[in-house]
């Protein structure tokens, strides 16, 4: 099994997870172009885990599904939750100072993406990407 | 791990080419480093060179557009060269088209983008 889990607690983290994740979309056949989407995506999940709840962790899984297969990465946190998931999924809205791009763009380059946050809870993250 | 990456000079252009993956810091760093270069009298331009970078994310793209905004106002030309197809069509897909940023296919076509810019002042 592919399965890889890796803790988020830096800035160092955040180059292994994306790493880790394109090496397992590479084994199980994603082209080049799909490798770098859900690298890129891992990276901007894994920064937020680092900027907003300081730690957390990824996994990154194949699945299968109506004999189609793909990678599903979660992304957990214990950290203080979302308070406004809709104004945090808009283009160009960031409380960091960053480009307000992190979110919204991983969740164009996976095929769905899913949030589920809790003020004070923490915020878990699941998105999947399907293999072409 | 630190990762530097080496700022190089040919004629007056200065060039950093991104070797691997740089974490936050590392990015941090490289961007003060080429603002230290670039402000020295006879800087005529900057190239980064991104070829082998296979990862751009928002952080990575904002420090991009932050450099090429002070550089401006240095009066240096920034030019963002060899990124490739899929990093490419990562950034579009995102969102972050680096809108304003002078781009070239590789190396060479960046430095003759900066040596035909340096004539037509």
């Amino acid at each position: 099994m592919l399965e890889r889990e890796s803790s988020i607690e830096n800035e160092f983290d955040i180059v292994a997870a994306r790493r880790g994740a394109k090496e397992v979309a590479n084994e199980l056949g994603f082209s080049t172009v799909d490798q770098v989407r859900i690298a890129t995506a891992i990276s901007e999940l894994a920064r937020n885990v680092v900027l907003y709840a300081r730690m957390g962790s990824i996994v990154v899984r194949p699945f299968c599904e109506g004999g189609q297969q793909g990678l599903e990465i979660v992304v957990a946190d214990k950290g203080p939750g979302i308070p406004n998931v809709e104004l945090a999924m808009t283009d160009g809205y960031s409380t960091s100072g960053g480009l307000g791009a992190g979110l919204p763009g991983a969740r164009r380059l996976m095929d769905t993406f899913r949030i589920d946050s809790q003020l004070g809870q923490g915020t878990t993250i699941t998105a999947r990407k399907w293999k072409a | 791990m630190h990762q530097q990456v080496p700022i190089l000079k040919i004629d007056d252009f200065w060039i950093a080419s991104v070797q691997g993956s740089l974490h936050d810091q590392d990015v941090i760093e490289f961007k003060q480093a080429l603002l230290s270069k670039i402000m020295q009298p006879k800087s005529r331009g900057l190239i980064i060179d991104l070829t082998v970078l296979d990862v751009v994310d928002s952080f990575v793209t904002k420090t991009l557009i932050d450099i090429r905004g002070l550089a401006k106002l240095m009066g240096i030309p920034v030019i963002i060269a060899g990124m490739s197809p899929a990093v490419a069509i990562t950034l579009v897909e995102m969102g972050l088209s680096l809108e304003g940023v002078d781009t070239a296919l590789n190396l060479q076509k960046g430095l003759d983008k900066l040596r035909n810019a340096g004539k037509e002042r």
